[in-house]
Parts: C-alpha cells; sequence; structure tokens
C-alpha cells in the first residue's frame, strides 16, 4: 500500500519536476502537468512551492495549490496570472514542456479532504471559491469523483465569466455525473446566456440559498482571495455553521 | 498590507521541523485562543514572515531567513498541541 492511500501525510522534500505539458486553462491562466522525480502521491487540497532560480542565483518561490491527488509522479497544477508579478508570467508564458523545476512538497495538513474508506458516505462537503482558489477545491472533487463515494458534494464558485472558468469540462461531466456532485457559480462581471442569477459579487443570500445549511452539518472548504474568504467565512458563522468546521485557504491578492 | 493564512507556513516549518506543523494547535499568549496554525494570519515581506493571532493579533511566531540561516522565534505562542501521526 502506498503512503497516500494508507492515510499518512507523505514525506515533504525538494524534488527536480520536469514540465511534461504546459496549456491554457483560461485567459488568464495555464494547466501545467509536471512529472516530480520520487514524489510521494499527495492529499486532495495539499499545496507546493515552486523555486525558480535565476543564472544570477537570485531566487523567487511561490506556492501553488496542486490540482491532482492520489499516487503517481505526475502532479497537476493550474496557474493564475498576477499581473506585473514574478513567477506567474514565467510559468503561464514561458515554460515549455521539457523544462525543469524544483518543487517542494506535498505540503499542508490542514486544508485537505480524505475520501470515506469504504465508498460510503461521510459527512457532507461544501466547497466555496472563489477565482483560481477553485483549484485545491477541484482537487478535492475529483477525488470525491474518483473515489465514487456517496458523500453528498456541493461547489459555489464565484467566477468572473464563463471563460474564465477553471476545469470547465470536468466540473461539467462531474455535474452529469452518477457520483453526487452538484456546481453552481455566481459570475461576477459577465454571466452565459440565459443564466437565472444575476450578474455581480457573491452574496450572503447567495451563499445562504445554494449551499448545505448548518442542519446539515457539512465540512465546508473555502479558498480565494483573503477578502473573499474572510468574508464568506463570516457569513457561514453568521449562518449557524460550525467555525470548527470551516476551514480556509487565502492566498491573498485582491 | 495583504496577508495571507497558515497554510503557507507549510514549507517553511516543514524544512525547519520533523512534521507538518500547519495542524498543530497553538496557544496564543496574548487571549488565549486556541487554534491551528494553518488559521493564523500570515504577512511575508523581505524581512521575513510573520504569523498573527486570528483573534486578537498578537504576534505568534516569526520566521526570518538569511543567507544560510533560519530564525524561528514563537514568541507569543504558549503550548502547541501536536497530532498525533
Amino acid at each position: 500500500m502506498s503512503e497516500v492511500t494508507a492515510r499518512v501525510l507523505p514525506r515533504t522534500a525538494w524534488h527536480a519536476a520536469e514540465v511534461v505539458e504546459v496549456r491554457r486553462e483560461t485567459p488568464t491562466a495555464a494547466r501545467i502537468v509536471l512529472d516530480v522525480a520520487g514524489w510521494p502521491g499527495n492529499l486532495p487540497g495539499q499545496h507546493l512551492d515552486v523555486r525558480l532560480t535565476a543564472p544570477d542565483g537570485y531566487t523567487a518561490t511561490r506556492s501553488y495549490s496542486i490540482a491532482s491527488s492520489g499516487d503517481g509522479s505526475q502532479v497537476v497544477l493550474a496557474v493564475a496570472r498576477v499581473p506585473d508579478g514574478e513567477v506567474s508570467p514565467f510559468l503561464i508564458d514561458e515554460l515549455r514542456a521539457g523544462d525543469r523545476l524544483e518543487v517542494h512538497g506535498p505540503l499542508g495538513a490542514y486544508f485537505v479532504w480524505h475520501a470515506p474508506v469504504d465508498g460510503g458516505s461521510g459527512r457532507p462537503v461544501q466547497l466555496i471559491a472563489g477565482g483560481s482558489g477553485v483549484v485545491p477545491l477541484f482537487a478535492i472533487a475529483q477525488a470525491h469523483i474518483d473515489a465514487a463515494d456517496a458523500t453528498p458534494f456541493r461547489l459555489l464558485y464565484s467566477v468572473r465569466t464563463p471563460d474564465d472558468v477553471f476545469f470547465a469540462e470536468e466540473l461539467e461531466a462531474a455535474a452529469k455525473g452518477p457520483v453526487p456532485f452538484v456546481a453552481d457559480y455566481v459570475y461576477t462581471r459577465r454571466a452565459p446566456a440565459g443564466a437565472d442569477e444575476p450578474v455581480g459579487r457573491i452574496t450572503r443570500e447567495r451563499v445562504a440559498a445554494a449551499t448545505f445549511g448548518p442542519e446539515s452539518e457539512p465540512l465546508v472548504y473555502v479558498c480565494g482571495a483573503t477578502g473573499f474568504v474572510e468574508q464568506v467565512a463570516t457569513w457561514l458563522v453568521d449562518l449557524g455553521h460550525d467555525p470548527r468546521a470551516i476551514r480556509t485557504e487565502r492566498y491573498g491578492g485582491t | 498590507m495583504q496577508h495571507f493564512d497558515g497554510n503557507l507556513l507549510a514549507g517553511a516549518l516543514s524544512d525547519l521541523l520533523a512534521f507538518d506543523a500547519t495542524t498543530a494547535r497553538a496557544r496564543c499568549n496574548g487571549c488565549g485562543n486556541v487554534g491551528e496554525i494553518a488559521t493564523t494570519m500570515v504577512f511575508r515581506s523581505a524581512a521575513g514572515t510573520v504569523a498573527r493571532c486570528p483573534a486578537c493579533g498578537q504576534v505568534l511566531l516569526t520566521i526570518v531567513q538569511t543567507g544560510d540561516r533560519t530564525f524561528v522565534n514563537f514568541t507569543g505562542t504558549g503550548a502547541i498541541e501536536i497530532p498525533a501521526r
């Protein structure tokens, strides 16, 4: 049995990663597939640090959530462009298959989900994403789809426009598939034609209407920009959720 | 200054300690709040990393990396409860 399936946290280390593929995820983000020598596998929700070293020895390190989970040496990232950023424009515009990166991970034991071992139903899971904060939540959702367990799952995803949705095909397939999974979208700039809900920022009312209520005692994972996460977490507590059942990950930004 | 949270400390702390400290629960010496290190408010600058109590803002720990050494100061932290592994 591998370390991951044994539910033991994989050991963390620096690894040499080779870029397998870089492709456009959205107009402002890239999906990057890495093959990481010695990678011990990772749990859904974990992240890694990427370190770039310039010819003059200058280094820059950034944390990225991992969009994949499980055993094996392949790791999928989805990186959003930070305008004027030091690392993300390089990863999106310059990185090519065959390039090498240093990665440190898998990291983080807090913002993770464990599928029920027997395929049964665990505690309901509510995922709430702001923008590229969907990446670790997608890893959790995909782990649930792959495990085909009976846990009730919902995703509420705040995103600028339909073109900005990460993992759009995978999320659509998951919502249509046999494993319990419902996805709702809040479009902050432009909605698809025929959408019922108004365009605009996420509201407390929308959170209340499109998520599992506190009576079903869900585990809630919230990831996004710091302001988004703190606002949503405050609403969830106001709505009656147990603060200990709300796990948050803030990536800074606006 | 924008802030992050303690999930971001996983890399630095796992380099220094023998386990992932982000699920360890730390007591704030300022207000007594007890919470996972992952839930702290984290501020980063070129000078270093500061984790503050999410309840009262007291500095719980600082990490300063120089060329070849790292200084970790659990300055505002009382007992740290480490989960079984």
